[in-house]
């Protein structure tokens, strides 16, 4: 592996990132759409638990699952539908003629995905924060930080695995994003606490890293509440999402491999309207 | 002649709308998608429920959140129908541009589409609802519900939908592949203050003045009260529309759609010049 390889893969990162980032700031409209208008749905929710008089902190709790919302979305319609779209836009048999590792393709997607995502996200949380009052708790900001990060890490693996897996789902990309929405909302416990479903719907929902690292999220912003509504302590948590990131990044380069393997042998990878 | 031709439009319309919402998979494949996406989507309010009030499902309110969240799959779907149309052809088939040219009825087209859309919504609504019935014990009976009523509501505000629609298509133009967040947003005013899980009166007095100036609002109202009389009536003044008669609600639906009828074909009519002036009726944004 020369430094040549190394710096022209990361060049070919920064390059697929590159359009998602400057993409964002030449059309602001999203910046309305994506960040303002989400917040409505969450909003009713809000006042749905403020109806039933539920306890303070599950306005913190939806607040916050409706914020991580845009990291399920950024992994469905943006990394794993991604690909397919690229195929039909005719842009995939560009990405398989260069030079470079097709993971660093799919890593560029990742970052950029992520910067936007992260934006988008933040301001849905700090929107969210001032609107209802909501106060969070920063005792463990280290903690917190690793969570984050790992379930970032372990997610856009899991992203950059789909994509190549939705190659092969052919039309049934968009079906299969549109179907692994609110079914992995109710799964992961987007909008409460993911234990109250049962531990071994929880333990099967965890193989999505957004379940473990939610309900790590919340106990951390939330301490008192951890022995009521927690699903495993911090630290496990923290272990499972790290087993996550290498199996998801490792079988995204299988996939990866089985997919242009696939393709060669077939010759319809870049193959439009299948 | 015309209305012959642009019954045809919209008779292809739907056929390739159900060809494109269906022809992906085997026939049992589709159902169960038309079923697990909008019932997933219901079980979260339900377990957000169970979880306050410990599994407790038999209050009224139980029924007013179910039967909400299920009739506002139309408003989400249907909203989201229509914009998609323009976004799909433009963007993914590409074939937007063929079709704009062609000598139909736009509109025609896209209402086309959207019936399909309906369809297959209400497959999943009714199901929801069947489920909530016998499953979750949702306060609904047959011989109790108010069949004109309901059936007037229903027809009423999938028409005012179809319409809102078009204005959102007509926005759609205009924007990049984030115009898909449109949908998500316009169908979130109407959540939060349209009473679809909650009744208004648990919003502040401002939301509230909101809240009675919007055609969703009348329609989730007329809706509950034809398919669940006596949870309206035994939530009373929770709901902060009591005091409105039927006939009241019936008027309020009609005079909005109509109304809605000329905002949106304006807002389209504008939003389609502006995009042919910029070249935007072929973009792609796929980035």
């Amino acid at each position: 592996m020369s430094d040549s390889w190394i710096i022209r893969n990361l060049r070919a990162i920064r390059g697929r990132a590159y359009p998602r980032i400057v993409g964002s700031s030449r059309e602001p409209s999203w910046v309305f759409f994506d960040i303002t208008l989400p917040l409505l749905t969450v909003a009713a929710y809000v006042y749905m638990y403020k109806f039933m008089d539920a306890p303070k902190e599950f306005v913190g709790f939806v607040i916050l699952g409706g914020a991580m919302t845009a990291f399920w979305l950024n992994i469905l319609w943006s990394m794993a539908s991604q690909l397919y779209w690229e195929k039909e836009t005719g842009n995939l048999s560009l990405f398989l003629m260069a030079p470079v590792s097709r993971m660093s393709i799919l890593a560029g997607m990742a970052v950029g995905g992520l910067f936007f995502t992260t934006l988008r996200a933040g301001s849905t949380l700090a929107i969210g924060i001032l609107v209802f009052g909501v106060s969070l708790s920063l005792s463990n900001p280290l903690m917190l930080i690793a969570i984050f990060v790992t379930t970032m890490v372990a997610l856009y693996g899991m992203g950059m695995m789909l994509a190549s897996l939705y190659l092969l789902f052919g039309r049934e990309a968009y079906n299969m994003s549109n179907l692994l929405t609110e079914p992995v909302y109710l799964v992961s416990g987007f909008y409460f606490p993911v234990r109250s479903l049962g531990f071994w719907t929880a333990a099967g929902a965890s193989v999505i890293p957004i379940t473990l690292g939610l309900d790590a999220l919340r106990q951390l912003f939330y301490p008192s509440t951890g022995a009521q509504y927690a699903f495993l302590s911090i630290h496990l948590e923290l272990g499972a999402l790290c087993v996550l990131c290498a199996v998801f990044i490792l079988l995204s380069k299988v996939s990866l491999d089985y997919m242009e393997k696939l393709g060669k042998t077939s010759g319809r990878l870049t193959l439009r309207w299948q | 002649m015309a209305m012959r031709g642009n019954l045809r439009t919209f008779k292809n319309a739907a056929w390739l709308g159900w060809q494109m919402e269906s022809n992906w998979t085997d026939p049992f494949l589709f159902a169960t998608y038309s079923i697990v996406k909008p019932l997933a989507g219901t079980l979260i309010l339900v377990f957000m429920y169970l979880v306050i009030t410990n599994g407790e499902t038999d209050t009224l309110f139980f029924s007013y959140m179910f039967i909400g969240n299920a009739l506002y799959m139309y408003v989400a779907d249907v909203l989201f129908g229509v914009t998609w149309v323009i976004h799909d052809d433009r963007e993914h088939y590409m074939t937007l541009k063929q079709v704009y040219i062609a000598p139909i009825s736009f509109y025609y087209y896209i209402f086309g589409r959207a019936a399909i859309k309906i369809a297959i919504t209400s497959v999943g609504v009714l199901f929801t609802i069947l489920f909530g019935i016998f499953v979750l014990g949702v306060e609904v009976s047959l011989v109790s519900i108010s069949w004109p009523l309901l059936i007037v509501s229903l027809v009423l505000g999938l028409a005012a939908l179809c319409i809102m629609g078009l204005a959102l298509g007509g926005i759609t133009f205009l924007t990049a592949k984030h115009g898909q967040g449109i949908n998500e947003g316009v169908a979130g005013i109407f959540y939060v203050l349209s009473g679809v899980i909650f009744p208004i009166t648990i919003l502040p007095t401002w939301a509230q003045s909101i809240s009675k100036l919007l055609p969703v609002t009348y329609w989730m109202e007329a809706m509950r009260r034809g398919l669940e009389p006596g949870v309206i009536s035994g939530l009373g003044s929770t709901t902060g529309l009591d005091g409105m008669g039927n006939w009241f609600l019936m008027l309020v639906l009609i005079l909005s759609t109509i109304a809605f009828l000329f905002i949106s074909v304006g807002i389209f009519r504008l939003a389609d010049k502006a995009a042919r002036r910029k070249g935007k009726i072929d973009w792609t944004t796929a980035y």
